[in-house]
């Protein structure tokens, strides 16, 4: 969920009244928002760096609020302050329409057929006849840099430049160049660099450096030039220097580069909807023209609102809907309801989005609580019912249940018990952060050790067990893998106990109702394992399948997991009976 | 049990006196040691209210070594004059006496012994009294009867500044009679025996109290880990109401049955790599539902069943990549899809608890790994009004108020079930929370990791009581 921070004291003008801290949390909750936090930049300064960095930082207060992840139209303070007086009911949804320029030709935004290897997708629009202030300014280029991180997934499927029209003049060129041939002042830079020099004089760049990797290893740059050759983006890196937009902008172009047309389109409506407001002519919108390669042409923004068919009845959802930006009308029959959804609101697709949004303008709470008449026996799964019932047992044993991770590292499993890696049929992980998380576990016994190592403290012996799953490669399933459900438990003291473990192995069979003996029965028998200490291991067969182990463990192993007295183990798989 | 004898001379001494008995005069006066005295009145004590007696500290003098010495002896100048013969004795020679040295000054000094330095053969010592009053040793005798009270303060004070005397401080016992009182004792049992059981003599015999104050044993026993006593609950509250428990023993899963099937875009921030744990090996899951991996496709890239998808290239080679499950919900998926393959719609309740993964950054109440607990209904026509009212039972049972903050619920999306091949008109409903934190909560720990892993302290695994969620 995205957080937006916005001034306590502009949102109430705004929304032309003051509330409380709860009267506001309240809204937010029937709106389907959370206040998450209330807050202020010196505090926030002060939390994380000390108080003394916060000195002289700002106290104006602050609402953090909890938005919905796909709800983009509620990224800044605009579009909040929108969807709330409408759903209070103090302002009608707002048409969005896109428009003619009055007395010329619309700007143009030619794609060339070089961007079709790196960036292939462009979209654009003007704001025409805008008033900036110094907050209005901040939320716009903010609402940027946050549909930046959600959206457009960190500028790779969608890069957004804004300009100040006035500095340039179209036809405006998309297209793609080997980056030594890219050469202009970028944003907020004294001199002119080639692409290449940028690359690298972003790569200490704490923000910038995140986004090079989209393009740099690509054999040409994307970049928009205008007729004069003068360079609006190179996206989706960097803007130019020279069409920067500031508080005295008063046409605003607004180009999309993407990989993802359908974004780019949600990325460019959500631009131009939240800002238009502040155009001479509110709620429009100055068409662009964008030119394909294959001569096709299109008009920019979409702006077209969707409209969806409820079939539902009630004036009241039509009304509930209205309260939600969602312009509805019962429609001739009676019998069903026309839906018509802005261009702000990309997040809904079908029709419960729309029910969804009913309820919420209904107040989830004010649902009457009713009781599914769905009747169904209940089923343990056989595994679990078993687990479950081991486990109480082994704890009547004396053993004590610990829990340790599914995830450990390599060594833990392999190195660690002596064992090689290559004969434990471990399933990898590719991105693990630390050595914590490299592979799944293939044995619970390592766990179960670091358990007693970081417990030596406690009294002797220690007894422990666990029952849990491990992970094995197998190929004869759909992705390659299964659990396993393993029963391992370790008695670690001044004397090896081997004796102790085989009486919890003799009791577990007993649970399980196997007699000792071949055939049909339970027996062990000695075995080579480099697990433990040679001639202190047997492998368990039970019903003629081997089963697992038990013996006592290597004084190797005791040592790898900075142990000190002797241990004996025994680990089963329990599956067998099922 | 100190020596009978000696309690009960001790008894018979406290019954002949009226107000009561210093542990130190009886021991002066039976001439024993006094840490005997004490043992005595302490093993009667432990037999209940026979005596009282009341611990006191009072000062006394005593003898140094050197004091007892000359208490037998005499003082040194006393010895010093009954050492000289009449004919007197060299100086050289009564230096060479132990006591000499000391005793040859004071008695100087007292005028008892005379020098003559021009004696032919060296200096010579002759008495100068016949009898002496030798006071010193006099002083300390009566201290050593306990009659240190004779003498005056100055006299003890300088006694003490020749180290013949030191004042101590002495622990005693004030005894009176108890409640109880009896001058015959009986010895106490410790334990009732099978002996005395066999032939009935426990009637007769008087059993030492136990100390009631002191805990009982720890007990040498096995213990359940709080987490799981929690998730046995969670279960038995499932079973409860009828929920069937799902296979979810499969960690590892293709992202196709994990976010595909769920409707989830593949430029979703939860498939990024800083979010979910990928599979190098087995890198790819390698069998789907064909027709139905193909209805996925199409919803998202395309539409369908009344939704305009996502409208972006789907493609398989990011549905085959195999992760470490992010949710159980990958579970319930193929569930639902199985249950869509019956000829005939059953409704089902379903429920699953167990392990999920994700590559979060860790912090106090953030692992790598976590339990989820999922609960799923599949029914024709059930409603938010439904999912409402079995939360409310669900979180009833948990004896939870605020349930909001500690899970998630929800309606599957028609794109997620209708290409599974469910009938329209059936909805399911769904809910999920995470194992940890109503535990969390309950035991009112802070920091995850004294609850999860390795590293968790035993000790709290055996302090944790039983798992009553309702109360």
């Amino acid at each position: 969920m995205p957080t937006v921070s916005v001034k306590r004291d502009l949102l109430f003008h705004a929304l032309g009244r003051t509330y409380t801290d709860e009267e506001f949390d309240e809204l937010c909750f029937e709106f389907g928002l959370e206040l998450d936090e209330i807050t202020s930049e010196k505090d926030i300064i002060s939390r994380e760096q000390g108080d003394t960095k916060a000195e002289g930082a700002s106290d104006v207060i602050l609402y953090k609020i909890d938005v919905p992840a796909n709800r983009y139209d509620l990224l800044c303070l605009e579009g909040l302050v929108r969807g709330l007086q409408v759903f209070k009911q103090k302002m009608e949804a707002p048409r969005y329409r896109r428009v003619s320029p009055a007395s010329s030709e619309p700007q143009r935004l030619v794609i060339t057929e070089e961007t079709t290897a790196v960036r292939p997708h462009a979209v654009a629009a003007v704001l025409r006849n805008i008033t900036f202030t110094q907050e209005r300014y901040d939320s716009f280029i903010e609402l940027q840099e946050k549909l930046h991180q959600n959206v457009c997934r960190k500028r790779t499927l969608v890069a957004i430049g804004t300009h100040d029209l006035d500095t340039i003049s179209g036809p405006f060129t998309y297209t793609a160049k080997p980056p030594g041939d890219i050469r202009f002042k970028p944003l907020n830079q004294a001199k002119e660099y080639t692409a290449q020099e940028l690359m690298s004089l972003y790569k200490t760049d704490s923000h910038l450096r995140h986004y090079l990797h989209i393009i740099e290893d690509e054999a040409v740059y994307p970049v928009i030039y205008d007729s004069n050759g003068i360079v609006l983006s190179m996206p989706p890196i960097i803007n130019g220097d020279h069409s920067k937009i500031s508080l005295n902008t008063k046409n605003v172009f607004i180009e999309c580069t993407a990989t993802d047309l359908t974004k780019a389109k949600i990325v460019l409506d959500m631009m131009v909807t939240m800002f238009c407001e502040y155009c001479e002519e509110p709620f429009t919108v100055e068409e662009a023209e964008v030119v394909y390669p294959d001569g096709r042409t299109c008009q920019y923004p979409v702006l077209y609102p969707l409209t969806i068919t409820l079939h539902e009845s009630t004036e009241h959802i039509a009304q509930l809907l209205t309260k939600m930006c969602l312009r509805s009308e019962v429609m001739s029959d009676g019998e069903q309801i026309e839906v018509e959804i802005p261009p702000t609101r990309s997040d809904v697709i079908h029709a419960c989005d729309i029910m969804e949004d009913a309820a919420m303008a209904y107040g989830f709470n004010n649902i009457p609580r009713t009781t599914p008449r769905t009747y169904t026996i209940a089923n343990q799964l056989p595994l679990n019912k078993l687990s479950e019932l081991l486990r109480q047992d082994l704890a009547a044993a004396g053993f004590t249940e610990a829990l340790t991770f599914a995830l450990c590292s390599q060594e833990d499993i392999a190195d660690k018990l002596l064992k090689n890696i290559s004969e434990t049929r471990a399933c990898r992980i590719s991105n693990p952060k630390t050595a914590e998380f490299q592979v799944a576990r293939t044995t619970l016994l390592s766990g179960l050790l670091k358990t007693v190592a970081a417990n030596r403290k406690m009294p002797l012996p220690l007894r422990l067990f666990e029952i849990s799953d491990v992970v094995l490669k197998d190929e004869s399933k759909d992705v390659g893998a299964r659990n396993n459900r393993r029963l391992c438990a370790v008695y670690y003291n001044k004397s090896p106990g081997f004796e102790v473990i085989h009486g919890l192995m003799d009791r577990v069979m007993q649970l399980l109702e196997i007699k000792p003996g071949q055939g049909n029965g339970y027996h062990i028998q000695a075995a080579d394992d480099s697990t433990f200490f040679p001639g202190r291991c047997a492998e368990i067969f039970a019903c003629g399948k081997s089963i697992g182990r038990l013996g006592v463990l290597h004084p190797d192993v005791i040592n790898r997991f900075e142990l000190t007295m002797p241990c004996s183990a025994l680990d089963i798989d329990i599956e067998h009976f099922l | 049990m100190a020596d009978t004898g000696l309690v009960e001379t001790l008894l018979q001494r406290v019954e002949k006196v009226d107000g009561g008995l210093d542990s130190q005069d009886v021991a002066t006066s039976l001439g024993v040691d006094h840490q005997a005295i004490v043992g005595a009145v302490k093993s009667l004590q432990a037999l209940g209210d026979v005596i009282s007696a009341e611990q006191r500290s009072s000062k006394h003098w005593e003898l140094t070594g050197e004091g007892c010495e000359i208490a037998e002896q005499g003082s040194h100048e006393a010895r010093v004059v009954s050492s000289i013969p009449e004919e007197g004795m060299p100086q050289s020679q009564l230096m060479k006496l132990a006591f000499g040295k000391v005793g040859f000054s004071k008695a100087m000094s007292n005028k008892w012994i005379r020098l003559d330095k021009g004696h032919e053969g060296g200096p010579r010592i002759f008495k100068t009294v016949e009898r002496l009053e030798d006071l010193v040793r006099d002083k300390l005798l009566l201290v050593q009867k306990g009659q240190a009270s004779q003498l005056e303060e100055k006299e003890k004070n300088e006694l003490k500044k020749r180290k013949l005397l030191s004042e101590v401080t002495v622990k005693s016992y004030w005894i009176t009679k108890g409640s109880c009182f009896s001058t015959t004792i009986t010895k106490q049992e410790t334990e009732l025996t099978p002996e005395m059981i066999a032939s009935g003599s426990w009637k007769e015999k008087k059993f030492k109290p136990y100390n009631f104050e002191a805990m009982g044993v720890a007990l040498d026993c096995g213990h359940l880990h709080p987490l799981m006593k929690v998730r046995t609950q969670f279960r038995q509250i499932f079973l409860e109401m009828g929920f069937t428990e799902m296979p979810t023993n499969n960690f590892i899963e293709s992202s196709f049955w994990n976010f595909d099937s769920l409707f989830q875009p593949q430029q979703h921030p939860a498939r990024d790599q800083h979010d979910t744990f990928f599979l190098s090996d087995p890198a790819q899951a390698h069998e789907f539902p064909q027709d139905y991996l193909e209805r996925v496709r199409k919803v998202h890239s395309e539409g369908g069943f009344g939704s305009q998808g996502y409208k972006y290239d789907w493609k398989i080679e990011e549905a085959q990549k195999n992760i470490l499950r992010t949710h159980t919900t990958a579970v319930s998926a193929r569930m639902l899809y199985k249950l869509a393959q019956q000829e005939k719609f059953t409704p089902v309740k379903y429920f699953s608890i167990d392990r999920v993964f994700r590559n979060e950054t860790l912090d106090a109440t953030h692992l790598a790994e976590f339990h989820q607990i999922e609960g799923v209904v599949a029914d024709f026509g059930l409603t938010l009004g439904d999912l409402m009212g079995i939360l409310h039972q669900f979180f009833n049972k948990l004896g939870l108020k605020k349930w909001v903050e500690v899970g998630n619920s929800g309606m599957f999306r028609p794109e997620m079930l209708l290409p599974m091949g469910l009938p329209e008109g059936v909805t399911v409903i769904a809910w999920g929370l995470s194992l940890e934190r109503p535990t969390m909560i309950k035991y009112g720990i802070n920091n995850i990791r004294e609850l999860v892993g390795h590293k968790v302290n035993l000790q709290m695994v055996y302090d944790s009581p039983v798992c009553r969620l309702d109360s």
